[in-house]
């Protein structure tokens, strides 16, 4: 039995590591202190996915993705740890996307692809901690979904049905599902394998068009010439497809900021200032001052 | 038409408490916005079930009792709340942050294009002005969330698109008996109107309770004790700070070899190494191995009784206490100062 699964993954700001220096004095965010990474949970998610390619020879993992162009990224790494291939969904008219915007744009572009039997994904992403663009995109594609996977037990090709445990409060569940399905999986799945080093070899030049463009003269960097270029021609792999809003069909109302009801009407910056360290006493007063402090600055609560 | 509805979530015949804080919080949003409160219940066996939501001030209960509908999946679930949405168009939605609300919530807001904001830790009437619209917005619900991995608190508002969604974590919100002899309607729904047979395809195998798999180096707080909690007694003070503060335990490797602690729970050089916004080191003197897998925690509080341990140096907030003092202080002045 061979499989085709979707993986959504996206490229996040790792806000673990937040340090001090996180927050810039005008109390915008430093994103240059915050690295890109690939989203925990859909790293999880990825490794559910090949370890379904590894039992059913013939299943082809393949990523999507939506951002900018360096989020090409994400499939790059998916690649290198034994995706087939990816898409990165890029489009300026993307941009501003609440997670309904998201999940009509990554619906749209899972209907483009259109052969699938199982689209995975992290159950939330970490800076946004919302967990709805999984059932969101699950109810766009008119399927059921099962989140909070922690493992996927079996696969039915007979029955096309899926055994999946889950995560509830409290405890734990197994659910029986029909294919195809959306399934979100939760950060305490398997964590993901590291990458292959024939893959990293084989896929090190991998490339999405906006990253093969030169940089601009303006830019720090200077105009560089893409290294290698008769490569892309004769390894067709090398060149991760970008989609706009036009390639995937999507009605541009429904994209970005103009399809999302929600908006930000304020935003409070959390500022960690620079401070000397505090010493108190076990007093009543101190403890209840450093609690109310601490709520003040939603550091709790 | 225009009520603020509130999801109620079940736990087999027992309305969660994360429903009846919603509750509490709905009829106060109610008031303010002179409409009523109104309640879904949907599961099976639910006799008398309108008794467990009336004393919050519901003035109508939706009641939807079939034996499909527990324990919950996410397609009959969803169509009830879409379908009875269309008809009663509500202004306001809530449900809690929990593992059904979040699958639920989302699913719902996608078909009837409405916003949803998730873990909400407030929530508020007012007011906005659309200036390059030209167009101001009264009684809209101001949904208030923490974002950007805690970093920012954003509020979020949903202009034009009904019902207003949010989800609310359990313990955010306070919960209190308004009238114990509240009366209000009861409405006992057919389910079949609302739900189709094709809904009813994730089977349910097994359910059991299990501990749950601790996720303590993803976690913003960090409770961590050390071999001056004394016993595996004053961990679990531990764990009940963790609790309210939706925090996760860790330990210094004195504590997990004298057995205070689990070992999986071991956070330094030859445990986890974790990187919370905050931090609580209870009785932990902070040797090197420890402070190897925490000093990149965004804010350190140490609580030891020797003024000189090695933790107070990287500590930003350094209490000179007893363990045994200062925490259920901790806890106390929580409980007063949220919600």
């Amino acid at each position: 039995m061979s499989l085709k699964i979707i993986v959504l993954a996206k490229q996040v700001p790792d806000t673990r590591n937040v340090g001090k220096d996180a927050m810039k004095e005008d109390g915008t965010i430093n994103r240059a202190a915050l690295p890109a990474i690939f989203n925990p949970e859909d790293l999880n998610a990825l490794e559910q996915a090949l370890r379904l390619k590894d039992a059913y020879p013939g299943t082809t993992v393949t990523l999507l993705t939506m951002g900018p162009g360096r989020a090409a990224e994400i499939i790059r790494e998916g690649l290198y740890r034994g995706a087939d291939g990816g898409y990165l969904l890029t489009d300026r008219a993307f941009a501003g996307a609440d997670t309904l915007a998201t999940s009509y744009a990554l619906a749209t572009a899972i209907k483009k692809i259109g052969d699938y039997d199982i689209i995975i994904g992290g159950r939330q992403a970490i800076d946004g901690d919302t967990a709805q663009v999984g059932p969101q995109v699950a109810e766009k594609l008119g399927l059921t979904q099962v989140t909070y996977a922690e493992e996927i037990l079996n696969v039915d090709e007979k029955n096309r049905s899926i055994t999946v445990k889950r995560h509830i409060d409290g405890g734990v569940e197994t659910v029986e599902g029909p294919l195809p399905i959306v399934i979100t999986v939760n950060g305490s799945a398997a964590p993901c394998r590291p990458r292959n080093a024939k893959l990293v070899m084989k896929y090190k030049r991998a490339l999405g068009a906006q990253e093969k463009a030169p940089a601009p003269a303006c830019h720090p960097e200077g105009v560089s010439a893409l290294p290698y270029p008769e490569l892309y021609e004769k390894r067709p792999y090398l060149n991760i497809p970008e989609w706009s809003v036009a390639d995937v069909n999507g009605d541009l109302t429904q994209c970005g900021l103009s399809g999302s009801p929600t908006k930000v009407k304020a935003i409070q910056n959390i500022v960690f200032q620079a401070k000397e360290s505090k010493t108190l006493t076990g007093s009543d007063k101190d403890v209840e001052d450093l609690i109310v402090e601490l709520l003040a600055n939603h550091t709790i609560g | 038409m225009n009520n603020v509805f509130v999801y109620c979530e079940l736990e087999g015949t027992t309305v969660a408490d994360v429903s009846l804080e919603l509750l509490t919080k709905g009829r106060k949003l109610a008031n303010q916005l002179n409409c009523q409160l109104e309640a879904i219940v949907a599961g099976s066996g639910l006799d008398g079930i309108e008794k467990q939501v009336m004393p919050y001030g519901v003035d109508t209960v939706h009641i939807f009792d079939a034996p499909g509908l527990f324990p919950y999946t996410s397609l009959p679930h969803s169509s009830v709340l879409i379908n009875l949405f269309k008809e009663e168009k509500p202004q306001i939605c809530l449900m809690g942050a929990t593992v059904i609300g979040r699958d639920l919530g989302p699913r719902v807001s996608s078909a009837l294009t409405s916003g949803l904001t998730a873990d909400c830790t407030s929530l508020e009437i007012g007011s906005h002005e659309d200036k390059r619209a030209g167009k101001t917005y009264e009684n809209l619900l101001y949904q208030i969330r923490p974002a950007f991995g805690g970093n920012i608190v954003a509020t979020i508002i949903n202009p034009e698109h009904r019902p207003q969604m949010a989800t609310v974590r359990e313990g955010v919100m306070k919960k209190e008996i308004l009238d114990a002899n509240y009366k209000g309607e009861v409405v006992n729904h057919d389910v079949a109107k609302y739900v189709p047979e094709t809904d009813y395809v994730v089977k349910v195998i097994d359910r059991h309770v299990e501990k749950a798999k601790h996720n303590l180096k993803g976690a913003p707080i960090v409770v961590a004790g050390g071999y001056g909690m004394g016993s595996k007694e004053g961990f679990d003070m531990l764990f009940e700070l963790a609790k309210e503060l939706h925090a996760e335990v860790g330990a210094s490797r004195a504590a997990v070899d004298a057995g205070f602690c689990d070992h999986d729970r071991q956070i330094g050089q030859t445990g986890v190494t974790v990187r919370p916004k905050l931090y609580i080191a209870c009785g932990i003197s902070g040797q090197i191995q420890h402070i190897a897998g925490m000093q990149d925690a965004g804010i350190i509080i140490s609580i030891n009784n020797d003024e000189n341990a090695p933790i107070n140096t990287i500590a930003d907030y350094v209490i000179n206490g007893t363990v045994e003092e200062v925490i259920p202080k901790m806890i106390k002045y929580y409980k007063q100062n949220s919600k």
